[in-house]
C-alpha cells in the first residue's frame, strides 16, 4: 500500500468518527472534554458553533454520532454523546454576549427565507454577523417549523425550544409570522438578492384504503394531528388508538394519545421489529409507556358502524430472504378495534406555491433539483435547505444545509464563485507536558453506558409538558464523560524516528499496531496482529523504516488513544496530537 | 519506563487458545524498564509462545537472578510461580526446584551480567546437568542497572556511550554451549518475533536444558553509533543459518515439510521442530561443524541466528539420575519418606 497521506485533513477527521458522521461535523470530544472540566458555558459554545440549537439538539437529535462511536466498536454501548449535549444545554451560563457582534451598518444586501425552521434560523444566524438583512417568512403564529410542531412537549420543552430560536431571532431577523409564502414569483419581484426556502416537509402522505374517508373525525394524518396538538387544537383522543406506521413520527404519536386520554395504544408495522424505521432509544421509550409495537402486519381496510370508525383490518404477513431481498407472503388477516387511528408512514416536501415556469426545475418525484453542495436550485440566487431540499432528513442534516446555504448566499451576493468554497483545514498540536504528562485524560475508565433518569410512570402523564427525560446528574455526567476515549487526540507517527524496537506493539492495548513487510491491503489486512475486519476504517501505513524498510501499520478501528505508543517510544517517533477540525463558515470568510 | 499501567481494555476480535484464554491473560504486570528496552519485547515473545503453546499459566515456573533481564519474569504470566534468586543463584535453584517437579515447565530469564560474569560458574553446571528448562539470556552487552558499563559479552572494539573502547575479548553463551556440550543452542533477536517466538516454543519443549541467547538491544546505554549491540547493528549483521518452525503434535509433519530442505525433529512429547537451513552450508545436528560456522562468521563481524544445535537424544538430568517419574510431591508419603530404619541400611552402605 501507498504511505497515508495525513496532510489530506479528512485523513486525522475521520479518525474522530464522531464527528465525522456528524452531518455539522460538531467536536464531540472537545465539547465533552469542556463539560469534564465544567465549563459548561463553553462546551455550549462549541456546539452553537456547528449545530447552532444543542439544547433542542441535546434532546432530539437523531444521533448519526453514536452508532460511529468507536466505543460502541471496543465495550458495548457509545458514549451517550446527546446527553451530555443536554448536559452543556442545561448547565451554560449567559450565551448572547458571546456571540459574533451583529453590525449597526448593514451591507445592503436582503436576503429572504421561507419557514422560520431548523434550516431558515441556521442560514440567519450565520448572515446576520456578515451585515445581512435577513427577512423570515413562517406561517404559524411561532417560529420553529416542525420542532415546534411535530416533537412533543415532553420530549422538547417550549422553553428550551424558544431559548435557542430568541438568539438568533432577536439579533435582528425581521420575522413576519403568520405570513404565509403564497407565490414564489410575487416573493422574487420583491427585490430579495437571495431567497431561502426552508420550509421542511409539510405533508403527510396518506392511506387510501377502503373506507379511509367514511368518519373524517376519527382518522388523522400524523404530522398534522401532533401539529394540532402543539397548538392546543387538540386535547383529547379516544382510548383506543392505533398508529399505522413505525417511524419517529409513529412514536411521537403514539406518545402523546397516551397523555390525551388513551389507555390503549398500538403501533402497527408493515415490516419485521428488526426492520422499523424509527431509532431505537425512540422505541425503548414508546415500550416503556407500555406501548404495544405489533409487527409485520399490513393495514387493509378500515371497518366501520355506520359513519362511526370501529378499527381496522390487517393483513398478517410472513417475511423470508430470496435472493438477497426480502419477501413477504400474507398468512391470513385480523381485526383490531379502535376509537381512533392516526396514519404516521411517512411525510413529503410539496410546494403548491413554488411556480413551474420560474426556472426553478422539479423532478419527476416533484422534488426541486437542489445541488447537494451548495444548496443552490437552478434558479440562481435561490437556495434550498432542510427537508424542503430532498425530502426528510433531520434537524442536524437541516443545519448543515443551512450553514452551506449561507456559505453559498454570502459568496452569491459578493458576486463570487458559490462553487469555489473554503477548504476544510486541520491543525495539530502535541499534548505532551512532561516526560509522563499528557494534557488530556488518557485513562481507560471501564465504566459503563450511564442510563438517563426518567421521570416515573404515574407522574409523567399528569400533563403533556412534563419533559420526560431528566438528564444526567452530576455524577452520571462525571462518568459519563470520561468514558470518551478521545479519539481527537491523534496518534501521528514520524517514520525517520522509528528503530523498530517493538515497544509500541507490545505495549499496545487493543493489539492496533504491526511492523510488516509492505502489501496490498487485502494482504496486509491478513497479516496483522489483530483480526482487521472492520472494512470502514481505513489502515494507516508509515513511509518505509530506514532499518529493515518495513512498515509501520495501525488499524484505527479499535485505538482507545490511551498514549502508551507515545508513552513507551525512545525515540518519540510517536506522538499524541490533538486535531482540531476547523470547518468554514459563512462568516469565515468575510466579502469585500 | 511508563507509569501507566496497560488498561484491561482489549481488541474484540481477540483470538483464544485452546484454554480459551485470550494473549491478555498471560501478561504480567506494567514493565519499569526503559521505553523501547528490547527486554520488553522478549517479554512479548514469551507471552506470545506460551499462549500459542496453551500452557496453563500456573503449571509454568519463572525464575532469574539480579539485573535489569531479571525483572522480566514479573512481567509475563501473573498466574505463574516464580523466585527472583541471588544474582548468578539462579540455576542452582532452578535445578532444586526441577529435581522436585519435573512436572512443570521451567523459565529460567537471566542476563549477560548474571550468567557470564557473577553466575558464569552456576550456569555451566545447570548446562553441564541438561536440566529441563528453558534458559533464556537477555544479552546486551551493558550492565543497564549500574548505568552501562561493558559486560563479559561487549565485543572488541564496541564502544560505550560516552565512547570508551572495550578491549578485552567476549564470553559468547553460544560456543561456550556448544563446547560443553549443550543439547540445544539458539540465538535470536529481541527485534524479530517472528525468529524469536519459535525459538521459544522449540526451547521450552525441549526435553532438556535449552539454552537461547537473545540479543536484546539496551535502548538507555548501547543503542549507539559504534554499539555493536544495537537496534541498527544487529539488524545490519544478523546472519540467520537454520530456521525453526515449531509444530505441535496434531498437524502432520508431512504438511509442513513439503518442498525445500526441511529437516523434522522429533521432541518427546509427540511435537516437532522443523528445522530450515536458511544457510546452505550450515548443519545444526553437528556440533563441530556449528562450531566452526558461528566462530568463522562471528570473525567476519556477522551474528549467527536461529537454532544453531539440537540433540533430542542427550539424556537429561532426571534421566541421568535415574530419579522417580512423576514429581515427588505425588509419592505417596512413606515412600517419599521411607522412616528412620531405610535411613539407617542406607547410612550403613557408606560405613
Amino acid at each position: 500500500m501507498k504511505p497515508t497521506d495525513v496532510s489530506n485533513p479528512d485523513h486525522f477527521h475521520r479518525v474522530v468518527d464522531c464527528q465525522w458522521a456528524c452531518p455539522a461535523h460538531t467536536d464531540v470530544p472537545e465539547y465533552i472534554r469542556l463539560i469534564a472540566q465544567g465549563r459548561f458555558t463553553e462546551a455550549y459554545l462549541l456546539n452553537r458553533e456547528s449545530n447552532v440549537f444543542p439544547g433542542i439538539l441535546g434532546r432530539v437529535c437523531d444521533r448519526p454520532c453514536e452508532p460511529a462511536c468507536r466505543r460502541g466498536r471496543v465495550d458495548e454501548k457509545p458514549v451517550a454523546i446527546c446527553r451530555l449535549k443536554r448536559v452543556a444545554a442545561d448547565l451554560k451560563g449567559e450565551i448572547a454576549p458571546h456571540l459574533p457582534p451583529v453590525p449597526t451598518r448593514k451591507n445592503g444586501k436582503r436576503i429572504a427565507c421561507v419557514g422560520a425552521g431548523c434550516a431558515s434560523l441556521t442560514v440567519a444566524n450565520d448572515l446576520l454577523p456578515l451585515g445581512y438583512e435577513v427577512t423570515i417568512f413562517e406561517k404559524q403564529q411561532e417560529p420553529g417549523g416542525l420542532m415546534r410542531t411535530n416533537i412533543p412537549a415532553f420530549r422538547l420543552p417550549t422553553e428550551v425550544l424558544s431559548e435557542e430560536i430568541h438568539l438568533i431571532t432577536d439579533r435582528g431577523v425581521e420575522l413576519l409570522l403568520d405570513t404565509p409564502v403564497e407565490s414564489m414569483k410575487a416573493l422574487l419581484e420583491r427585490g430579495f438578492d437571495a431567497v431561502f426556502v426552508g420550509s421542511g416537509a409539510p405533508r403527510g402522505k396518506n392511506l387510501d384504503v377502503p373506507g379511509r374517508y367514511d368518519d373524517p373525525a376519527h382518522v388523522h394524518i400524523g404530522i398534522d394531528w401532533l401539529e394540532s396538538v402543539a397548538f392546543g387544537h387538540i386535547t383529547a383522543i379516544g382510548r383506543k388508538v392505533l398508529i399505522i406506521g413505525a417511524g419517529n413520527t409513529a412514536m411521537d404519536c403514539c406518545r402523546t394519545s397516551l397523555r390525551l386520554g388513551a389507555t390503549d395504544v398500538k403501533v402497527m408495522a408493515r415490516k419485521p421489529l428488526t426492520l422499523l424505521k424509527a431509532s431505537d432509544w425512540e422505541m425503548e421509550e414508546a415500550l416503556e409507556e407500555s406501548i404495544a409495537i405489533i409487527p409485520c402486519h399490513a393495514p387493509r381496510d378500515f371497518v366501520l358502524a355506520g359513519n362511526r370508525i370501529q378499527g381496522m383490518n390487517f393483513d398478517v404477513l410472513d417475511y423470508h430472504e430470496h435472493d438477497g431481498t426480502l419477501e413477504s407472503s400474507r398468512l391470513g388477516s385480523v381485526f383490531f378495534p379502535a376509537d381512533d387511528i392516526i396514519l404516521a408512514i411517512g411525510q413529503e416536501n410539496a410546494f403548491p406555491w413554488v411556480e413551474r415556469d420560474i426556472g426553478i426545475d422539479f423532478d419527476q418525484r416533484d422534488v426541486p433539483r437542489v445541488d447537494r453542495r451548495t444548496m443552490q436550485s437552478t434558479r440562481p440566487g435561490v437556495f434550498f435547505g432542510g427537508d424542503a431540499a430532498f425530502g426528510p432528513e433531520n434537524i442536524i442534516w437541516a443545519v448543515e444545509h443551512g450553514h452551506q446555504a449561507a456559505l453559498s448566499i454570502h459568496r452569491y451576493c459578493q458576486g463570487e464563485e458559490i462553487g469555489l468554497r473554503p477548504p476544510v483545514s486541520l491543525h495539530l498540536a502535541s499534548t505532551k507536558m512532561g516526560i509522563h504528562e499528557w494534557s488530556y485524560s488518557n485513562r481507560y475508565d471501564a465504566s459503563a453506558r450511564r442510563k438517563v433518569p426518567h421521570v416515573g410512570l404515574t407522574e409523567r402523564f399528569k400533563n403533556i409538558r412534563i419533559e420526560v427525560e431528566r438528564g444526567f446528574a452530576p455524577e452520571q455526567t462525571q462518568v459519563e464523560v470520561e468514558r470518551c476515549l478521545n479519539c481527537d487526540i491523534q496518534t501521528v507517527f514520524f517514520a525517520p524516528k522509528c528503530i523498530e524496537c517493538d515497544a509500541c506493539i507490545d505495549v499496545c492495548p487493543t493489539a492496533c499496531l504491526t511492523l510488516a513487510v509492505n502489501g496490498e491491503e487485502e494482504d496486509l489486512r491478513g497479516r496483522l496482529k489483530a483480526p482487521a475486519n472492520n472494512r470502514k476504517q481505513p489502515l494507516f501505513v508509515s513511509e518505509p523504516l530506514t532499518q529493515t524498510g518495513r512498515v509501520m501499520v495501525k488499524d484505527e478501528d479499535q485505538c482507545v488513544h490511551c498514549g502508551l505508543c507515545a508513552e513507551r517510544c525512545p525515540t518519540a517517533a510517536w506522538d499524541m496530537q490533538k486535531s482540531i477540525v476547523k470547518i468554514p463558515y459563512a462568516f469565515d470568510v468575510p466579502g469585500r | 519506563m511508563s507509569f501507566m499501567k496497560k488498561p484491561k481494555v482489549s481488541h474484540s476480535g481477540l483470538p483464544r487458545n485452546e484454554l480459551g484464554l485470550s494473549i491478555r491473560d498471560y501478561e504480567g504486570s506494567m514493565s519499569t524498564l526503559c521505553a523501547g528496552c528490547g527486554h520488553d519485547s522478549v517479554t512479548a515473545a514469551l507471552i506470545q509462545a506460551i499462549w500459542e503453546l496453551n500452557i496453563q499459566p500456573h503449571r509454568i515456573v519463572k525464575m532469574s537472578g539480579i539485573g535489569c533481564s531479571s525483572k522480566t519474569p514479573a512481567y509475563f504470566v501473573e498466574a505463574a510461580h516464580g523466585i527472583n534468586a541471588v544474582h548468578g543463584r539462579m540455576p542452582s535453584i532452578a535445578t532444586g526446584a526441577n529435581a522436585a517437579n519435573r512436572s512443570l515447565h521451567y523459565i529460567g530469564i537471566s542476563g549477560d551480567g548474571d550468567s557470564l560474569s557473577i553466575g558464569l560458574g552456576q550456569f555451566v553446571h545447570a548446562l553441564r546437568r541438561n536440566i529441563n528448562m528453558l534458559y533464556l539470556i537477555e544479552n546486551n552487552g551493558v550492565y543497564g542497572l549500574t548505568k552501562g558499563q561493558f559486560s563479559a559479552s561487549a565485543d572488541q572494539g564496541s564502544t560505550a556511550k560516552k565512547g570508551e573502547v572495550n578491549r578485552q575479548p567476549p564470553i559468547d553463551p553460544v560456543t561456550l554451549a556448544l563446547a560443553l556440550g549443550g543439547s540445544f543452542i539458539a540465538r535470536g533477536f529481541s527485534g524479530d518475533k517472528d525468529q524469536l517466538v519459535p525459538l521459544i516454543k522449540a526451547g521450552l519443549m525441549h526435553n532438556g536444558f535449552a539454552l537461547l541467547d537473545v540479543l536484546s538491544p539496551c535502548v538507555t546505554f548501547n543503542d549507539h553509533e559504534g554499539s555493536t549491540k544495537s537496534y541498527a547493528h544487529t539488524r545490519h549483521f544478523d546472519l540467520p543459518a537454520a530456521q525453526a518452525d515449531f509444530i505441535p503434535r496434531k498437524i502432520p509433519i508431512q504438511a509442513v515439510t513439503a518442498g525445500g530442505e526441511a529437516i523434522p525433529v522429533a521432541l518427546h512429547d509427540g511435537s516437532t521442530v522443523i528445522l530450515k537451513k536458511v544457510a546452505k552450508d550450515y548443519n545444526p545436528m553437528n556440533r563441530e561443524e556449528a562450531y566452526q560456522y558461528i566462530q568463522k562468521h562471528r570473525d567476519g563481524g556477522e551474528i549467527v541466528t536461529g537454532l544453531l544445535y539440537i540433540n533430542e537424544d542427550q539424556a537429561e538430568f532426571h534421566a541421568l539420575n535415574d530419579t522417580v517419574s512423576g514429581a515427588l510431591r505425588d509419592l505417596p508419603y512413606p515412600e517419599l519418606c521411607p522412616g528412620a530404619a531405610v535411613l539407617e541400611e542406607i547410612q550403613q552402605l557408606y560405613r
